[in-house]
């Protein structure tokens, strides 16, 4: 499968499937919202989520960027399903080994300065006590992916259904289920594996912020799309929105920002194989976390001052977006902690590193 | 897909024993030029230093050897290029020149131009100006009204040119203009009817006086035409055909590092101020400047890639223009938040010293090579709005 038919498929898969009805369903209520089994099957049948899982581990062994494009695909289309977070535990478990099973995975995000779950040996097997919190789609996943320590060391450990229980449900402002688990159970030999080298909850994190900050230029890019197109359409005075001074200068700095944000991921995408391979955080991950985060609030802020009262709607499609955004800019650190990490990055370098440790990204 | 799509850039890994070779230079010839001079950017002038780059073969980098050109890529004329801002270098002497002219002359002049002229430009001995603004003509390029007009064959043929130029940044050190004016038509054809013509500024009848900016340097001036005679083949490219080479030379003006490059040297002094161990708040402030710096540098590098390949993405450069003037505007806006100091051109402290020069430029971010009001009137054309 080459890299554009892989894209281009996903497109047109989203098309046909993230309907209207699939959001609003998927969105419903608190706590109440549908899981899209449908659309989960056919992108299974796909086998997009094993898009990170190299080939001999059953993934089609495409490169890594051209992978990660699914994920800002499925950010334009508020995808309401865990693809990103399937394709990232694929990784993990793969990585360390583990068999990959059939179903929506979800890795456990880690969470700065609160401890891995810790495993203990019993029974010639393993035991694994302990919670996490605002797991991705944690009550409708086959599976979590989880780091844990076993003696100071970091492993990585996988989680089946019924391995754990919702001890708090929880959803993100766009409906997404983010719920804290926990676990207290026996775990077989072939569900635990050490680590590869490099790989900690730093990576572990910096990987969902470039997830996310993919997501967040796809779903930015869609954003500028459906503004333009909303004000050519709209008339007022006479003549369509977009022929107000005012509103074009508004519009090109939405599409400034998605520019910008694009970018940003771009460069995020491409140092994943760094993080993959061990490096610890580089630069361009920072960068775009924090760029692309800035780049959804002002995208969300300027996309519903053009549409007016009707974008303000729960009948309008610019919800499932603009939700979204306000709620990934949050997930995997917000743009200060980034900001904060990538500053005190800088200091250490000193004004004669500045230039250098800037070109080196 | 995107509406307006930013390619990958190449990997600069290619290009990094140049950049080492430019940085050791760098560190010996900047060694004694203190934060405040490097905050000149490329408004710092100095033949001297302008010369030693024609030397190392480091302007005219990508053009033909037969013009004195090095036929280098565009990617390591880039790193040549953000390297010298990046530092502060003094590149004014050559600079406009080497970005815009040159090109220019490549691109449309006559034969005998290109070998008359483009070797000087290369060895750092020739310096251009841009004669575009007037005083009735700013962002409203096509109300240009200095005219060139034909000299009849039996009085001396050539062209005879009367009006004023404004704004015109070194007038006073070039040795030539590329004068942007009307030869056909009037004020109600517009654009069209225009043409553009190379200028010995030696000629009589042409007089260059300063206007100083608000900090009281001068960089600017305004120059009159009066009866001046410019010989017939003065004219650049086609007669009438003015508008749309300077729209292709706009392209180049507008994508480059020097457009969000202007406060590095605020941005240095910030890092130095705040030292190793800076508080939260200002290393959330300052690691927010450098992801916009990164993500900034991508998008102009990504430009700098598309004008290599002969496309033209005059779309893309305004969008990195407006948004890299915001960044250099940002900068002391943030910086003097951080840091307790009052700005001061004469300070001995350096950082009060460039927060003035910052502070008291930065409006002209927004302004020079195309408002940024005209850019986002570009930029919602682009998006098929106007």
């Amino acid at each position: 499968m080459t890299d554009s038919i892989l894209a281009d498929t996903a497109r047109r898969l989203f098309t046909d499937r993230v309907t209207p009805e699939v959001l609003r369903r998927a969105e419903e209520g608190h706590g109440e919202g549908h899981w899209p089994a449908d659309l989960w099957t056919a992108i299974e049948e796909m086998g997009l989520g094993l898009a990170l899982v190299p080939e001999e581990a059953g993934g089609f062994g495409v490169d890594m960027v051209e992978a990660l494009e699914l994920v800002r695909i499925a950010g334009s289309f508020a995808a309401p399903v865990p693809l990103a977070d399937s394709m990232l535990a694929g990784w993990l478990l793969a990585g360390a080994g583990l068999e990959v099973p059939a179903g929506p995975l979800t890795v456990a995000p880690p969470h700065t300065g609160e401890p891995a779950p810790v495993l203990i040996r019993r029974n010639g097997g393993w035991h694994l006590s302990g919670s996490v919190r605002r797991v991705p789609w944690g009550r409708s996943a086959a599976a979590v992916a989880l780091l844990a320590e076993y003696d100071g060391q970091i492993c990585v450990v996988r989680l089946d259904a019924g391995d754990w229980r919702v001890a708090e449900p929880g959803r993100n402002i766009a409906g997404e289920e983010r719920d804290d688990l926990r676990f207290d159970t026996a775990l077989a030999g072939d569900r635990v594996a050490p680590a590869p080298k490099g790989l900690g909850a730093g990576t572990l994190h910096a990987m969902g912020a470039t997830l996310r900050s993919l997501a967040m230029a796809g779903a930015i890019e869609r954003v500028l799309d459906l503004t333009v197109q909303y004000v050519g359409e709209r008339v007022q005075f006479g003549r369509p929105l977009g022929k107000f001074q005012a509103v074009q200068q508004n519009l090109a700095v939405l599409a400034g920002q998605a520019a910008a944000a694009g970018a940003a991921a771009d460069g995020a995408a491409e140092a994943f194989a760094d993080l993959a391979s061990g490096v610890p955080c580089p630069l361009p991950v920072a960068a775009a976390k924090l760029r692309c985060g800035e780049a959804a609030g002002i995208a969300a802020s300027i996309a519903h001052q053009m549409h007016g009262a009707i974008g303000f709607t729960h009948e309008h499609a610019l919800h499932h977006l603009t939700r979204r955004l306000w709620s990934w800019r949050d997930e995997y650190g917000n743009e200060a902690s980034w900001a904060m990490r990538l500053g005190r990055q800088v200091a250490a370098a000193g004004a004669d590193g500045l230039w250098p440790l800037v070109t080196a990204a | 897909m995107p509406r307006i799509a930013f390619p990958p850039p190449p990997s600069s890994d290619a290009t990094e024993a140049l950049r080492a070779e430019v940085r050791d230079f760098l560190r010996t010839e900047l060694a004694d030029r203190p934060p405040r001079r490097r905050a000149d950017s490329w408004n710092g002038f100095d033949r001297a230093f302008s010369r030693k780059m024609g030397e190392r073969g480091w302007i005219a980098m990508t053009w033909p050897k037969r013009y004195g050109g090095h036929e280098r890529s565009a990617l390591e004329r880039y790193v040549v290029l953000e390297e010298m801002l990046a530092a502060g270098a003094p590149v004014a002497a050559h600079w406009i020149a080497d970005r815009q002219s040159g090109p220019l002359l490549l691109k449309n002049g006559t034969e005998e131009q290109r070998l008359s002229i483009l070797p000087r430009i290369a060895s750092g001995d020739c310096t251009f100006c841009i004669g575009m603004s007037e005083p009735d003509s700013g962002s409203d390029l096509a109300a240009v009204r200095t005219r060139a007009v034909p000299v009849a064959e039996d009085e001396g043929g050539g062209w005879r040119v009367n009006g004023t130029k404004l704004w015109t940044t070194y007038a006073h050190h070039a040795q030539y203009m590329i004068l942007f004016c009307r030869t056909d038509g009037g004020a109600e054809d517009r654009q069209g009817g225009t043409s553009q013509l190379l200028v010995d500024l030696s000629t009589p009848g042409i007089t260059i006086r300063p206007i100083l900016d608000l900090s009281g340097a001068h960089h600017f001036n305004e120059v009159v035409f009066e009866d001046v005679l410019l010989p017939e083949d003065a004219l650049i490219g086609r007669r009438g055909d003015g508008w749309n080479q300077v729209m292709s030379e706009l392209a180049f003006e507008r994508s480059g590092p020097e457009r969000f490059l202007s406060s590095m040297a605020l941005l240095t002094e910030l890092v130095r101020a705040l030292g190793p161990s800076p508080s939260g708040h200002a290393a959330i402030a300052l690691g927010r400047l450098v992801g916009h710096l990164i993500v900034l540098r991508r998008l102009s590098r990504s430009v700098a890639d598309m004008l290599d390949k002969g496309e033209n993405p005059a779309l893309q450069a305004s969008l990195v223009k407006d948004l890299g003037a915001l960044f250099e505007q940002e900068i002391p806006e943030i910086a003097r938040q951080l840091v307790e100091a009052e700005p001061d051109l004469d300070s001995t402290r350096e950082f009060s010293a460039v927060l003035a020069h910052t502070v008291m430029n930065a409006p002209a971010f927004s302004l020079r090579g195309g408002t940024r009001e005209i850019l986002r009137g570009i930029i919602a054309r682009g998006l098929g709005l106007r």
